[in-house]
């Protein structure tokens, strides 16, 4: 069985219940290896809902989310805690950004090789020779990742000064610096003006095809959506109406539906 | 069994004092998410007018009933002032900055208060005249409870349900549980947030300010100090039972009044303060929403 | 500004001032002194202009720094004055020999105090550096993990009771042996950092799922509970007398006289601060440090770029406990006395407000709001007895106006050497 058909992330059947909502309803869902998809649909579909039940920050009611990664078993990653998720590659950026606001660009960046790091307190303290070189490495690590998002310029500046484009390409900077196999982008694009929205999309391409990193994409804008999508989920109120490719899914009725009404 | 009556009552009485003050705590939380330090220094402002003006009244030759109700609206009217004051000078410029920073800022403000009556008047605990009146018909059950006691009671329950009906029927106390539940929605549909949040500080004010001239009246003195313990207590109290909620504040009072009572009586009273601690800790750790909170998950 | 907009702004002061004037006419022109059950009220008229004055000029200024601060935005504006004059000396500093000669300065100056200067003042300076010490580990937990800690005096009574606890009860074993019991401090000093962890992590536990709100209470009820333990302890502790007579530490053998004593213990700290703000630094500067700023900025990005929580907040806790418990060890030997009154709520929030003032997670802000704190009201008397009061105020003007505090945190700039296509060598970064 060949990497490119088993998937990498699987999501059995999944739901999630807040109180007496049924937030998500009996979702299943699954990204190949090397495939950018997206996850679409009106406002409160329950999008976001999902990525939370994928990154540890809700344990959902009922069904499972597995990751399966070459030749190693399948894994079962519901409920786990968000950092030890991302330890196991999953990495992912926020709606509403959630940047470390007075740390520096690099600093951000640096957290996201946080854990490619092993020095504790003592080594700290001390600083020897192989703590000061792994410093060293990681400074320049984080450095590289920043030029590939063109944001090399930014280096040493707040990043809460950053303008808004800079502030979500530095999220996604971050999220690919923790190292992982799979990339939740969390609308990435919202509030960038046409440029900006085009640059990210060749930057997405590149991300998977350089970095060998899969994609799955939460977004309102359809023009990104299309044009950098292989398939498309569309959720409407918790449930997946529609599953296919971009031509597929713009000709759906049941899509077209749910976004205009009756 | 006399005894526990006894207890009871006094841990009651000792409850509704503190649910006084514990309203005030929650309702204020409830809308901006605020723990207001300085309440407890409102609290003792409140019994400190009313020794000041009463004292004063007094003096002049005022007949007791006439300085009681006089005593209390003015302690009612100045601690209302105070809070009032309070929010718009230290609260009111950091609405939209990290929450740490309003929480150090109400610190600096109940360390001013402290600091500011025990310069401008005294450091030393004043004895205070109590102008409550001594009811004849509670004779026969004197030694279970006093009338001190019995009035605290009694003005409680009244406030209680006052507060309960301005909430629930008046259109400010609409506006106020609009504010508590969505802020953005609120201010929508055309809700004055800033008026909202002043009444609140108000209300909780004039209800600490009550609570300040019962205690004393109850204890027969007054510090500057007092405001501090008496509001980590019930700031306890309102945690306890779920902070923002107001019938929790009311359940939590009562709860840590029956049990400081009930343990300073059966147990010891070296630790007297120690007991609302030890709830304390023990509720955040078990349920840190308190008995009647609502669990508040954060949106990421 | 307009005409009408001034003539407006007065006298919307002026009726502040009368709001003031009524707010407060109870309080501060009238006393109450009882005497035998009845209120005496004295009025004191002669402070009446004063509040009116003050509250008119206040209400003004304070309307107009607000208006000032709402439009200053969100951004940091770098440019400032301050911020000038601050590159300068930071530039300054970059070079090695001005600051090998700035160093040396300080040192040499450290080192002639106690004789320059005398014992009085070097008695003050002993405990303004032991703030210093003190401020700099709250700096951790407040500043650095963004942890708001108001029971940090507990540590540092575990500190103090530690060496009094082994004085109290190791102490006569030593005589008996005749071994001088001047070891003790030496002994304790470890002890007392090792237990002030432990009880950090204690105090972590509970904590761990709690936010901003609650954490910030639970660690105050656990500040008064280790003083109430410690003042109900009769037997073990002293209870509210404490333990006395505590030895200060011996040099080579031999028992210093107070005076020589104090000189000593004043180096002894000395030593200590530059400890502590090495290994701070060091901390500062590394992927520990990084760690728990990302925790303070945001827990659930933090979360989610793979740091554990659990850990990171047991170690902040951990970190700034062992620095107070090294503190207090000092403080017993300096007052040879301890009792729980020392370690009371006050203190914790003292240590708060010098790191509030100073500016939180910066170096500089602790240490300089360490040595505002302690020395202004030696060295300013007659205003000391206002000294809670202008704390007070000073601690809200900079969380409102200056949030990053009077000595801010700069953060580090990297630079890169970067080579051009063309082979051409640019220095990139500020």
């Amino acid at each position: 069985m060949s990497d490119a058909i088993a998937p990498i992330l699987e999501i059995q059947d999944l739901s999630m219940v807040f109180g007496g909502l049924r937030a998500i309803d009996h979702v299943s869902m699954h990204i190949r290896n090397g495939e950018i998809c997206a996850l679409i649909g009106p406002n409160g579909a329950g999008k976001t809902t999902i990525f939370n039940c994928i990154t540890g920050v809700y344990m959902p009611t009922e069904g499972g989310v597995a990751i399966q990664r070459g030749d190693r078993p399948k894994e079962h990653i519901q409920g786990l805690k968000p950092n030890i998720i991302n330890q196991k590659g999953l990495a992912r950026t926020f709606q509403n950004i959630r940047l470390f606001g007075k740390m520096t660009v690099l600093e951000n960046v640096m957290i996201g090789r946080h854990n490619s790091l092993k020095a504790g307190i003592f080594k700290a303290i001390i600083r020897d020779k192989a703590t000061r070189e792994e410093e060293q490495r990681l400074i320049d690590e984080s450095h590289e990742i920043l030029k590939k998002m063109k944001l090399e310029m930014f280096i040493n500046e707040t990043a809460r000064n950053l303008p808004y484009g800079a502030q979500r390409r530095l999220e996604i900077a971050r999220a690919l610096a923790t190292d992982p196999f799979l990339l939740l982008l969390d609308e990435p694009v919202a509030g960038m003006n046409p440029h900006e929205t085009k640059e990210l999309e060749e930057t997405i391409n590149l991300i998977r095809d350089r970095e060998k990193v899969s994609i799955l994409l939460i977004e309102h804008d359809m023009s990104l959506v299309m044009n950098v999508s292989e398939r498309i989920y569309v959720l409407d109120y918790g449930r997946l109406i529609a599953e296919g490719t971009p031509a597929e899914i713009k000709s759906n009725p049941e899509v077209i539906k749910a976004y205009l009404g009756e | 069994m006399d005894y526990f009556l006894k207890l009871f009552l006094s841990g009651t009485a000792k409850g509704s004092i503190y649910a006084l003050i514990a309203l005030g705590y929650t309702m204020v939380y409830g809308i901006v998410q605020l723990i207001n330090f300085a309440h407890g220094e409102v609290y003792m402002i409140g019994g400190f007018t009313a020794l000041i003006v009463g004292g004063f009244l007094f003096s002049m030759g005022m007949s007791v009933p006439v300085v009681l109700v006089l005593s209390i609206l003015a302690a009612v009217i100045y601690s209302s002032a105070f809070g009032f004051t309070i929010e718009r000078l230290a609260y009111r410029p950091l609405r939209n900055k990290p929450r740490l920073s309003a929480l150090i800022s109400a610190i600096g403000i109940s360390m001013i208060l402290q600091n500011f009556v025990l310069l401008a008047q005294t450091e030393k605990y004043l004895s205070f005249p109590s102008y409550l009146p001594e009811l004849a018909f509670l004779k026969p059950v004197r030694e279970y409870i006093n009338s001190t006691q019995f009035i605290i009671l009694v003005t409680t329950s009244v406030i209680m349900i006052l507060l309960t009906m301005l909430i629930k029927l008046t259109r400010i106390g609409k506006a106020m549980r609009a504010t508590a539940q969505d802020k953005d929605m609120a201010l929508l549909v055309g809700v004055d947030i800033n008026q909202v949040i002043s009444v609140t500080f108000i209300i909780g004010s004039a209800l600490a300010a009550v609570g300040g001239v019962l205690i004393c009246s109850y204890m027969g003195q007054i510090n500057y100090y007092i405001g501090f313990v008496a509001g980590i207590k019930a700031f306890v109290a309102a945690v306890l039972g779920g902070i923002g909620s107001i019938p929790g504040a009311v359940l939590g009072s009562f709860i840590l009044g029956w049990a400081e009572s009930l343990g300073t009586g059966y147990i010891s009273s070296d630790y007297e303060d120690a007991f609302a601690f030890i709830i304390l800790i023990l509720i955040l750790i078990l349920k840190p929403d308190g008995i009647l909170g609502k669990n508040q998950k954060q949106k990421v | 500004m307009t005409q009408k907009k001034l003539a407006s702004e007065l006298i919307d002061a002026l009726g502040k001032s009368v709001w003031f004037v009524v707010l407060l006419f109870p309080f501060m022109v009238m006393k109450a002194t009882v005497a035998s059950g009845v209120a005496v009220i004295r009025f004191r008229w002669e402070n009446l202009p004063g509040i009116a004055i003050a509250s008119f000029v206040l209400s003004f200024v304070w309307s107009r720094a607000l208006e000032w601060n709402e439009h200053r935005g969100d951004t940091v504006n770098t440019n400032t004055p301050l911020h000038r004059v601050q590159d300068a000396v930071i530039s300054a500093l970059s070079h090695k020999p001005i600051r090998r000669t700035a160093i040396s300065v300080l040192l040499i100056l450290m080192a002639i105090y106690p004789f320059a200067l005398g014992m009085y003042h070097t008695n003050i300076m002993i405990t303004a550096l032991i703030y210093v010490i003190l401020a700099l580990g709250l700096n951790i937990v407040v500043g650095l993990g963004g942890l708001l800690n108001l029971g940090y005096a507990a540590f540092f009574a575990v500190g103090a009771y530690t060496y009094g606890l082994l004085w109290k009860f190791v102490g006569p074993v030593f005589t008996a042996a005749a071994i001088n019991t001047g070891w003790l401090f030496w002994i304790a000093l470890p002890l007392a950092g090792i237990l002030a962890v432990i009880f950090g992590i204690l105090l972590s536990l509970p904590v761990l799922r709690l936010r901003g709100d609650y954490l910030a209470i639970i660690t105050l009820a656990f500040g008064e509970i280790v003083r109430m333990v410690l003042q109900n302890s009769g037997p073990v502790t002293g209870g509210a007398t404490g333990i006395s007579l505590i030895p200060r530490p011996w040099l080579f053998g031999l028992r210093l006289p107070p005076r020589q004593a104090a000189t000593y213990i004043y180096y002894i700290v000395v030593v200590l601060v530059i400890l502590t703000i090495f290994v701070v630094r060091r901390i500062e500067d590394s992927r520990v440090g990084r760690a728990l700023e990302a925790m303070r900025e945001d827990e659930i990005a933090c979360e989610a770029m793979g740091i554990d929580l659990v850990r990171n907040k047991l170690s902040t806790f951990a970190l700034g406990a062992f620095w107070a418990g090294i503190a207090g060890v000092v403080l017993a030997s300096q007052t040879t006395y301890i009792n729980p009154d020392s370690f009371t709520l006050w203190e914790s929030i003292m240590v708060l407000m010098a790191i509030v003032i100073g500016g939180t997670g910066s170096i500089p802000g602790a240490i300089g709001g360490a040595l505002l704190l302690k020395l202004l009201p030696e060295y300013f008397r007659p205003l000391a007895q206002y000294r809670i009061l202008i704390y007070g105020v000073a601690m809200i003007i900079v969380i409102i106006f200056k949030p990053d505090g009077l000595f801010p945190r700069k953060r580090k700039v990297y630079t890169f050497v970067d080579k051009t296509a063309s082979g051409a060598i640019t220095e990139v970064g500020k």
